[in-house]
């Protein structure tokens, strides 16, 4: 039995969905898209062409939602399915899109640039407590225009796991799904097998920005997977209250969802986001609060309610350093997006709101999502008394070492921590250095990156990929790409 | 008398009730009480007494705010008297402030906005998606001395740049003071596209703008 973690009853579920259908009503939902407008008015919305905004009536969300997907999968480059949207399945990736990098000897938070992104890559491919990479961080040499497309080059090089991403412009989405389309050997059989699931952002309060609108229409279309980003800051950007903010995810999502499935029906869709509460002291959106997990932990709940897959942003810290505050903030999170049964929890590796990454943090936060993942197992029945057979022979005895059912089951029962993680004795520690937790992880990113070995690609697929990246940013007015 | 009312005044803006403000405003008047000496013994008392409070903790950005929204609500009430009496407040200096082109994050420009005109700079908010000709527009129109820009996307930092360019293309880059903010602003990126300053937050952008004001 997987243990879970609750927050809404189903009157109060009931409530953010009736409230969520009245929200699209009045004041509606501004959407910036000429074209997403016209799906929406197609369908039976009413436009108001003055303002763009938007007035949905239930009908037709509940409509789109009749053909929204409630599971699929996303595929490593060999094929497989390793992350099943779907359910109450688990999975974490790293936070995508920080502009720096934590500097692991001068805790400087310095710029992120290509080979920062790229020691990311390397260091999440070798931790097996990541179902999925990420476009990590932005990286700072590259031209804007290119820069989010040059982002999942650098994951495609390093990496073969299933990708998180997303893009900057309308333009660049295609570019994207094309680099994707060279690996899955079409853009159509990319859409069978999607590697990568494409963030789509709405803009708090109610608003689809052109950008978000025109990506939700380009995705459903190419048949691969969306994953919407809704991030009301309750007491900012969204009402003050946890529930409101919830309320406001609900009305912002099932737009999405109605534009998206209106542009295609049938197409995947996630039910995900980034909220936070608004600290009302430094005016930051702080990602370790207990209150922004009670947020994620609802909508997600609302989401399964009309059997979606989910997603949200949990395991970051607002910490500047890889301390006490980032391994409290991530791991208590990490445990309430895991209990909530949340299928994509991104955010681990991020300090400072989502700005900085850091291998380092990543290194230790795969022991927090390690033990997640234990906590989810439950538990388990593995003999077939629970304890009687077991003190067979041992006569008072703390003997249970000798049995080979220990040998068997001790690493079934246990999760089995790396280095990072101290449980050694007083005098162990001492021999070691006396290290810290940042110190031990320092040790531990090296190691990984020492024996990390860059996953096989086809030569001609390797070349048609930085032909085409080559060429793109060329255009960009960039003449070569930074050597990696 | 005047002490009096002048102590309510501050209260109001503690308070952050607009009501009552201008209510006081409106009473000030009636008693032929000078509107400057309003503002300066009466409500910028409260606005400061909220911004201490706020500096050490002890105040959150919500009553900030509303202290901020009451003392502009007072000042409107009292600017017919001024015009009428030909006496003007005192700026700090005048500001132009946007959200850059493509890019709608408000929150955090408008609190700078709050924070600005609440410490005596005369504030234009532009609003969000800001065109840089429209930008430099305004900041011809009204003599600017500071542009403030915000962008809250790695997308759209670069119309921060775009718009020092223009400044300097049409020879005013001398004149005018750019300040900018953001979550991806970061001080590499400030000295690339050689602004002024910047700030991580709204208080400190205030002291930013006295700074390149000289005050």
């Amino acid at each position: 039995m997987q243990p879970k973690l609750e927050l809404l009853s189903q009157v109060l579920i009931d409530r953010v969905l009736d409230e969520a259908f009245q929200l699209m009503l009045k004041p509606g939902i501004k959407v910036q898209s000429g074209e997403a407008r016209t799906l929406l008015a197609e369908a039976g919305a009413l436009v108001d062409a003055n303002s763009d905004v938007v007035r949905i009536p239930e009908m037709v969300v509940r409509k789109a939602l009749e053909t929204t997907p409630h599971t699929f999968n996303l595929y490593d480059r060999n094929g497989n399915p390793t992350v099943f949207y779907g359910g109450d399945a688990v999975h974490f990736d790293p936070g995508s899109s920080g502009v720096h990098v934590l500097d692991p000897d001068t805790l400087e938070h310095k710029p992120s640039y290509a080979a920062d992104l790229m020691r990311l890559v390397k260091v999440t491919e070798m931790l097996p407590q990541y179902d999925a990479q990420s476009t990590a961080v932005v990286c700072n040499e590259i031209p804007k225009a290119v820069g989010d497309l040059y982002r999942l080059y650098v994951v495609l090089l390093f990496s073969s796991k299933p990708i998180i991403t997303g893009s900057f412009s309308i333009q660049t989405l295609q570019s994207m799904i094309d680099m994707l389309g060279i690996f899955a050997g079409s853009s159509s059989a990319l859409a069978e097998k999607p590697q990568a699931v494409f963030d789509v952002c709405p803009s708090p309060p109610l608003i689809w920005s052109e950008f978000g609108s025109q990506n939700l229409i380009d995705l459903a279309r190419a048949g691969v997977p969306a994953q919407m980003v809704s991030m009301p800051l309750a007491g900012a950007a969204a009402p003050v209250t946890l529930l409101g903010s919830v309320t406001q995810h609900a009305a912002e999502c099932l737009s999405g969802i109605t534009i998206h499935q209106l542009a295609k029906a049938g197409s995947p869709i996630v039910w995900g986001g980034a909220p936070a509460i608004f600290d009302m002291r430094k005016g930051t959106t702080p990602m370790g609060a207990i209150e922004t997990a009670m947020i994620d932990a609802s909508y997600a709940q609302v989401g399964k309610s009309l059997g979606l897959p989910t997603h949200t942003y949990l395991c970051a810290s607002d910490s500047k350093l890889v301390d006490a505050q980032a391994g409290m903030e991530s791991g208590i999170s990490a445990v309430i997006g895991a209990l909530a049964g949340i299928n994509m929890i991104s955010g681990a590796g991020m300090l400072d709101f989502l700005a900085c990454q850091s291998a380092e943090k990543l290194v230790v936060d795969a022991e927090g999502i390690g033990m997640a993942k234990r906590l989810l197992a439950g538990m388990q029945v593995q003999t077939e008394n629970l304890a009687t057979a077991l003190f067979e022979g041992i006569n008072f005895k703390g003997d249970f070492l000798k049995q080979k059912i220990t040998r068997e089951l001790f690493a079934k029962e246990q999760y089995l921590p790396s280095a990072v993680i101290d449980r050694d004795s007083i005098r162990g520690w001492q021999a070691g250095g006396s290290k810290d937790t940042f110190a031990r992880a320092k040790d531990r990113t090296t190691q990984l990156l020492k024996e990390y070995q860059q996953p096989a690609m086809a030569e001609d697929q390797k070349k048609e990929l930085q032909t085409m990246v080559t060429k793109l940013a060329r255009d960009a007015g960039m003449d070569r790409l930074p050597d990696l | 008398m005047s002490a009096e009312l002048f102590k309510k005044m501050a209260q109001s803006i503690i308070d952050g009730d607009s009501d009552v403000s201008v209510e006081l405003a409106n009473q000030a008047v009636a008693a032929n009480i000078d509107p400057i000496q309003a503002i300066t013994e009466g409500f910028v008392v409260g606005v400061n007494t909220v911004g201490e409070a706020f500096a050490n903790g002890d105040a959150f950005l919500p009553e900030l705010v509303m202290a901020g929204e009451a003392m502009k609500a007072a000042v409107t009430a009292l600017e017919p008297e001024m015009a009428k009496r030909g006496t003007q407040r005192k700026m700090l200096g005048k500001v132009v402030l946007a959200t850059v082109e493509g890019d709608i994050h408000e929150i955090g420009k408008s609190l700078v906005g709050t924070m600005l005109s609440a410490s005596g700079f005369q504030v234009f908010d532009m609003g969000v998606d800001v065109a840089t000709t429209k930008i430099i527009a305004k900041v011809k129109e009204v003599d600017a001395d500071i542009v403030a820009m915000s962008a809250l996307l790695t997308t759209t930092m670069v119309k921060q740049k775009e718009v020092i360019d223009v400044l300097d293309k049409e020879g005013l880059r001398r004149k005018v003071k750019v300040m900018v903010g953001g979550a991806p602003v970061t001080r590499d990126w400030v000295q690339r596209i050689e602004a002024d300053g910047y700030s991580e937050d709204a208080i400190g952008a205030v002291n930013v703008a006295k700074q390149l004001m000289g005050i």
